[in-house]
C-alpha cells in the first residue's frame, strides 16, 4: 500500500500528502518527522560525487602538523588509526578504522552504485536491494562530523605543549562533514519508491 | 493529545510497516513469519524481544561506565614528567590551560552524554515496561534526542586516536593510549546498540496491544 504511510515512532497511519519544495511532513501523535520534500536523485548523485573527490583529499593530505624542539610530527586520519594500534588498544583503534574511515567510505561508494544504478539500470534489483539495507545500517556508525571535532580538540589541547599547524586533510574533513550531513539527511525511503517505479 | 487520540494505529488495523524501507503491508495471518514484499526484511509488530534486548546492552554499558571513567584513557610522557589522564582529569587540564570552551564540549559529550543517556534510556525501558502513559509525547521527543546525540560521544576516543599519532618525539614526549578507551569506546557502541533496539512505538502501546508484541 504505496500511498500510506507509517510513523516509524509510534505507529500512527496516516495518507501521503504531496509536499512544497523545503516542507515537511510530521507525526501529529509524536511529532517525529514522517517524510519531506527532499532532493531529486541527480542533486543527490553531484553531492555524492563531490564527497567521493573530499573523502579522497581528507584521507591523502594530513590533518595536523605538530612541531616540538625542532623535530616535527604529521598525522593523516590513516596514521591515527595506525598509532592506536601500535598503542595496544587494538580495539579502539579497529572502532576508529570503522567510523571515520571504512564506513563513510561505504556510504559514499554505495550511494553512488544506487544512484547510478537508478538512472541508468544495468545492476540487479537484488544487488540494489542489498545496496540499501547496508546503506541503512552504516548511517548511525558513520561519524565524520565527530571525527573533525575530535581533530579541532586535539588541535587546541597540542596547543598548549608544542605549535600546532591544521594542514589540508583537516580543511577536507570541514568539506565532508557538510557533505555527508546533506546526504545523510536524505531519506532513504525515497530510493526504495525509485526502485518501484 | 487529545487531538491526537483518534488517529489510527497500523497495529490496530492490521497493518505491518517495513522498518527498512517503509512499505506499508496487510499483516496475513496465516504467515508465521512475514517479509517485506518490496525488500524481503522480515517484518515485526514490534522490534523482537525490544525491551529485554535493550535492558541487556544497557546495563552491560552502565558496568563498563565505571572502568571508562576510572582507568586512564591516555599517558603522557615527556623528559620531565609522566602523566595518566582519566576523562575527568583530560577535562580538567583542558579547562585549566584556559580553553574552557573546549573543556565544556568535551565535558558534555564524554561525561555527561553518556550518563544522561543511559539514565534516560532507563527510564523509557521502566516506563514502557509498565505501560505508563505518562507523558508520551515526552519520552518520544527524549528518544529522539537519544539517538541524535549518541555517536558525539566518540569525541574523546577520536582526540586520543589523533594525540597518540601525532606526539611521538620518542624519548622527548610521547603519549600512549590506556585500556580506559576500550571500556570507553564499548559504553558508546553498546547505548548506541541498546537506543536501536528499543522500539519508540512501545511508549505509545497500551497493555492489551503491548501484551502481543
Amino acid at each position: 500500500m504505496p500511498t500510506l504511510i507509517v510513523c516509524e515512532h509510534c505507529d500512527t497511519v496516516y495518507q501521503r500528502a504531496p509536499l512544497q519544495p523545503g516542507q515537511r511532513a510530521r507525526c501529529l501523535r509524536c511529532a517525529a518527522p514522517l517524510y519531506r520534500a527532499d532532493l531529486a536523485p541527480p542533486a543527490l548523485l553531484a553531492l555524492t560525487l563531490a564527497a567521493a573527490v573530499v573523502f579522497l583529499i581528507a584521507n591523502v593530505f594530513p590533518i595536523v602538523s605538530l612541531d616540538l624542539q625542532g623535530s616535527s610530527s604529521q598525522s593523516t586520519l590513516w596514521g591515527a588509526i595506525h598509532a592506536a594500534w601500535d598503542s595496544e588498544v587494538g580495539p579502539v583503534a579497529v572502532l576508529v578504522a570503522l567510523t571515520a574511515f571504512f564506513f563513510p567510505l561505504l556510504q559514499i561508494l554505495l550511494l553512488g552504485a544506487v544512484l547510478l544504478a537508478l538512472r541508468r539500470g544495468g545492476l540487479r534489483r537484488s544487488l540494489l536491494v542489498d545496496a540499501l539495507h547496508s546503506l541503512r545500517f552504516l548511517r548511525p556508525w558513520s561519524m565524520v562530523e565527530v571525527f573533525l571535532l575530535g581533530a579541532l580538540v586535539a588541535v587546541v589541547k597540542m596547543g598548549a605543549l608544542a605549535a600546532v599547524q591544521p594542514r589540508p586533510g583537516l580543511y577536507g574533513f570541514a568539506a565532508l562533514t557538510l557533505l555527508l550531513t546533506a546526504l545523510n539527511s536524505f531519506d532513504l525511503h525515497r530510493l526504495w519508491e525509485c526502485l518501484d517505479e | 493529545m487529545s487531538s491526537a487520540a483518534g488517529l489510527p494505529r497500523a497495529a490496530d488495523l492490521g497493518l505491518l510497516s517495513c522498518l527498512a524501507c517503509g512499505l506499508v503491508c496487510r499483516a496475513l495471518p496465516a504467515t508465521a513469519a512475514p517479509h517485506c514484499p518490496r525488500c524481503h526484511a522480515p517484518l515485526h509488530r514490534r522490534k523482537p524481544a525490544s525491551l529485554s534486548r535493550s535492558w541487556a546492552l544497557l546495563i552491560a554499558a552502565a558496568v563498563l561506565y565505571i572502568p571508562a571513567n576510572l582507568l586512564p584513557i591516555m599517558q603522557t610522557s615527556t623528559l620531565l614528567y609522566s602523566e595518566n589522564d582519566t576523562i575527568l582529569s583530560g577535562v580538567l587540564t583542558l579547562w585549566r590551560s584556559g580553553a574552557w570552551d573546549l573543556a565544556l564540549i568535551v565535558f558534555v559529550a564524554s561525561i555527561v552524554v553518556p550518563l544522561l543517556k543511559i539514565a534516560a534510556l532507563a527510564t523509557l525501558l521502566l516506563s514502557a515496561g509498565a505501560h505508563s502513559r505518562w507523558r508520551r509525547r515526552e519520552r518520544a521527543r527524549l528518544y529522539r534526542l537519544i539517538e541524535f546525540i549518541g555517536q558525539w560521544s566518540m569525541l574523546d576516543i577520536f582526540v586520543v586516536a589523533l594525540l597518540v599519532a601525532l606526539v611521538n618525539f620518542n624519548s622527548v614526549a610521547q603519549v600512549r593510549a590506556g585500556p580506559g578507551a576500550i571500556a570507553f569506546a564499548s559504553v558508546v557502541v553498546l547505548t548506541m546498540l541498546a537506543s536501536m533496539s528499543f522500539d519508540p512505538r512501545l511508549i505509545w502501546d497500551e497493555p492489551q496491544t503491548g501484551s502481543r508484541a
